[in-house]
């Protein structure tokens, strides 16, 4: 893990490119604006400074870096009223936003994450094995196995470090929907067709045991439990076409529970941080259920139609669980349970910042909601023209990023769910959106048969990769950055790299 | 008539019979036999009613135990063969029609009616000679003229048609053998659909024959799908499409179909 990630402080050598780089209209000679810095917690820092109005981002982090007396200089993104300075204080505020030199400005920042992930450009690998469509494309937590679900009726496992085939898994009857990867990487969960879901050990490419059978009708969507609420990893939750979700003990083989109450197909089921489990249905609901008792706890309603998918502001971290960017491993499940821990407290800010969950659906509106706190939405996002399919949050927990069937891409703030702006740029439906680990780039699957990488800092396209020879089902990018695997109906798995 | 609930008070006062349980179930079991000894004695249209009533209501119950058995049928999920084009989860039970095939379907259609030619289900069928399809008729006060011909086969004539004057009218279709509607089957949807016929495209066993209207097996006629709400690239709905005729409708007295997609 973290090969292509690296360490990337602001040097004075890469401060002099920037400034050499950047050619913005020059601010009046001596204008300065009186700025006070704040936290995302809302703590201001330091007093009211008298800046010249021509000051740039990275001129603002030195400034910060000093205030805030931080040994290793970090990355900062400043915001005012929402609005990201990107090229100096003059030209987005003064001009901008329209703001009076005269006024107190408050500068609000942002750590960003301290390593970059490098852009993907180019195909490393087609992988050629599945004989129908690839329907679903997982890396593992810790980044080192890719796994995918065909319509072959086969997972397959493949070695990253060699990008060649490594395990075909056999055994089901229908078309594998989902693959899921237990957090400490121990098994593989994967629902079909076939309403069953096996279980595999991913070192050997061995099933584990025979299917899973309870569910009557299709599985939709596997989530394991994460691993700071339990470090023996061997529970999993799954939602199924037949209107229920079920709680699994893969160790045990047995259903827990089965939380029944949506009357329509459930097509999401997510495993929280806070040991709720939520559950979106095409009955326009999404249940929030108790995961010790398989209680209900509240039912969110709002949507007017199916809700497709849902996102978790955790979601990043619970997926990788103990595993960061540095690539550490662990030598037993305590030391790995303890690292999870204090992962996911860093990102809650221990519990102090809630667990938000946003919600896209066929009536074309994004919910926020805050489901540990109440039954009412944070706000309704509207803009897209068509169905919203899949969202994501960003791993810092920041911004959402939504694909939509209207071939456009938006981003909203996760914070109060304002519209940021409009990626457009695909000619046929947007399927799905992921992000890389540093935040800081979108990677979007089409049914134009591209992938197209945006960048968040410009909202502009960064690159775009074709190569697939029709629709993109599934994209996802490896924790670790290096690495995007993308699968379709053309049944080539493809590999893409810096 | 009777006054207030008397049955159901007696009841409540001192219970059923203690029988009653006993000659319930045999009344039932007696059921069958009452029925079938009615239906035998009945006759007539008093017979034709109470058989018309009896086969919906078996065919009802029939659908009914249908319907329990599959409820009860645990493996068919597991059962069924693995279909082709396998799609996501978020795609299931969309409608996605796939644009790039409408298209070149579309395309290869007006290809292929140009070139007069058309990949068909039945590729080949059996011809047809004159002998067979026409029946000569002999005509004049001692009958014998034979220059007029009857058609044997099913033909389809169009709306306006008015016929010529005996004394000229070479080709006679009887109305027994005109038809108007055919069976219609969609490859695709594998479902049936009865839609009125436009005309014969054409008879592979003779040019003549498509002039005439004449309709047998193998023979590409177009149908009437408005019905079927198709629709084009461009958004229009689709009126007309072809079908070919899968049956010997002179045999069977109706005419079965397959649409060409």
């Amino acid at each position: 893990m973290g090969g292509e990630t690296k360490f990337h402080p602001y040097t004075a050598k890469s401060k002099r490119k920037q400034a050499a780089g950047d050619a913005a209209p020059a601010a009046p000679v001596g204008a300065t604006v009186v700025a006070q810095f704040k936290s995302p917690e809302g703590e201001v820092c330091g007093p009211p400074l008298n800046l010249p109005a021509d000051v740039n981002p990275e001129q603002l982090a030195l400034l910060l870096n000093n205030l805030l007396q931080n040994e290793d200089p970090l990355p900062y993104s400043f915001l005012v009223d929402d609005t990201e300075i990107t090229q100096n204080l003059h030209v987005d505020i003064i001009q901008g936003l329209q703001r009076s030199t005269e006024d107190l400005v408050t500068i609000l920042y942002r750590p960003q994450a301290v390593f970059r992930v490098r852009s993907v450009t180019r195909c490393s690998s087609s992988l050629t094995g599945h004989t129908e469509a690839i329907l679903s494309v997982c890396f593992s937590p810790d980044g080192t196995q890719l796994a995918t679900g065909s319509g072959d009726t086969t997972v397959r496992i493949w070695d990253l470090a060699t990008e060649t085939p490594q395990f075909t898994l056999e055994g089901h009857k229908n078309w594998v929907q989902i693959v899921a990867w237990s957090p400490d990487c121990q098994i593989l969960a994967s629902g079909s067709m076939d309403s069953t879901i096996r279980l595999w050990n991913p070192k050997t490419g061995k099933p584990i045991g025979d299917a899973l059978r309870a569910h009557s009708q299709v599985i939709t969507s596997i989530s394991w439990e994460p691993m700071h609420l339990n470090e023996n990893c061997n529970r999993f939750a799954s939602a199924s076409r037949d209107g229920t979700v079920r709680i699994w003990d893969a160790t045990l083989r047995k259903v827990l529970m089965t939380l029944s109450g949506h009357t329509g197909p459930v097509m999401c089921v997510k495993w929280g941080g806070d040991g709720l489990i939520y559950s979106a249905s095409r009955d326009k609901t999404i249940k929030v259920w108790e995961s010790t008792q398989g209680k209900l706890v509240r039912s969110l309603e709002g949507h007017a139609h199916w809700v497709n998918h849902l996102a978790l502001s955790t979601d990043f971290i619970l997926r990788t669980g103990p595993y960061d960017h540095t690539g550490s491993t662990f030598p037993d499940r305590s030391t790995a349970h303890a690292a999870a821990t204090k992962r996911y407290n860093a990102a809650t800010a221990n519990g102090t910042r809630k667990e938000r969950l946003a919600s896209c659906s066929d009536d074309f509106t994004i919910f926020l909601w805050e489901p540990s706190t109440g039954k009412k939405p944070i706000t309704r996002m509207t803009g897209h023209q068509q169905p919203v399919t899949h969202l994501s949050f960003s791993p810092d927990g920041r911004t959402i990023a939504s694909a939509s069937f209207d071939k456009s891409i938006k981003l909203w703030d996760a914070e109060k769910g304002v519209f940021i702006s409009t990626l457009r740029g695909h000619v046929g439906a947007v399927f799905q959106v992921c992000w890389s680990s540093d935040s800081r780039q979108v990677l979007s699957g089409s049914r134009d048969s591209t992938l197209k990488t945006w960048d968040l800092k410009t909202k502009k396209l960064k690159i775009e990769l074709p190569g697939h020879a029709d629709e993109v089902y599934s994209v996802d990018w490896s924790p670790a950055g290096d690495k995007v695997a993308s699968g379709g109906k053309d049944k080539v798995l493809k590999i893409w790299k810096h | 008539m009777p006054q207030n609930e008397y049955i159901e008070e007696s009841i409540k006062k001192h219970g059923r019979r203690l029988d009653h349980e006993e000659r319930k179930r045999k009344k039932e079991a007696r059921e069958v036999h009452a029925r079938a000894a009615h239906a035998k004695r009945l006759h007539g249209l008093k017979a034709k009613l109470y058989n018309k009533k009896r086969h919906a209501e078996k065919v009802q119950m029939k659908k009914t135990i249908k319907m329990h058995e599959e409820r009860n049928n645990k493996h068919k999920s597991a059962d069924q063969p693995v279909q082709e084009g396998a799609v996501p989860t978020y795609l299931l039970d969309r409608e996605n029609q796939t644009r790039a095939k409408v298209l070149s379907n579309m395309i290869k259609q007006k290809r292929k009616e140009k070139a007069g030619k058309w990949q068909v289900p039945l590729p080949k069928v059996k011809g047809m000679d004159e002998a067979e399809v026409f029946k000569v008729l002999k005509t004049g006060k001692r009958k014998t003229k034979q220059w007029k011909r009857v058609v044997t086969k099913a033909t389809f004539v169009g709306e306006g048609f008015t016929r010529k004057p005996p004394k000229y009218e070479r080709f006679i279709r009887p109305m027994a053998l005109r038809y108007k509607k055919a069976h219609v089957t969609h490859p695709e949807l594998g479902a049936t659909f009865c839609l009125p016929i436009l005309g014969v495209k054409k008879n592979p066993s003779s040019p003549m024959y498509t002039q005439l209207g004449v309709i047998t097996k193998g023979t590409v006629i177009e149908v009437n799908v408005s019905e079927l709400g198709l629709v084009t690239q461009s958004g229009k709905v689709v009126w007309g499409k072809y079908a070919q005729v899968t049956n010997n409708p002179e045999n069977d007295g109706c005419i079965n179909a397959v649409l060409l997609v």
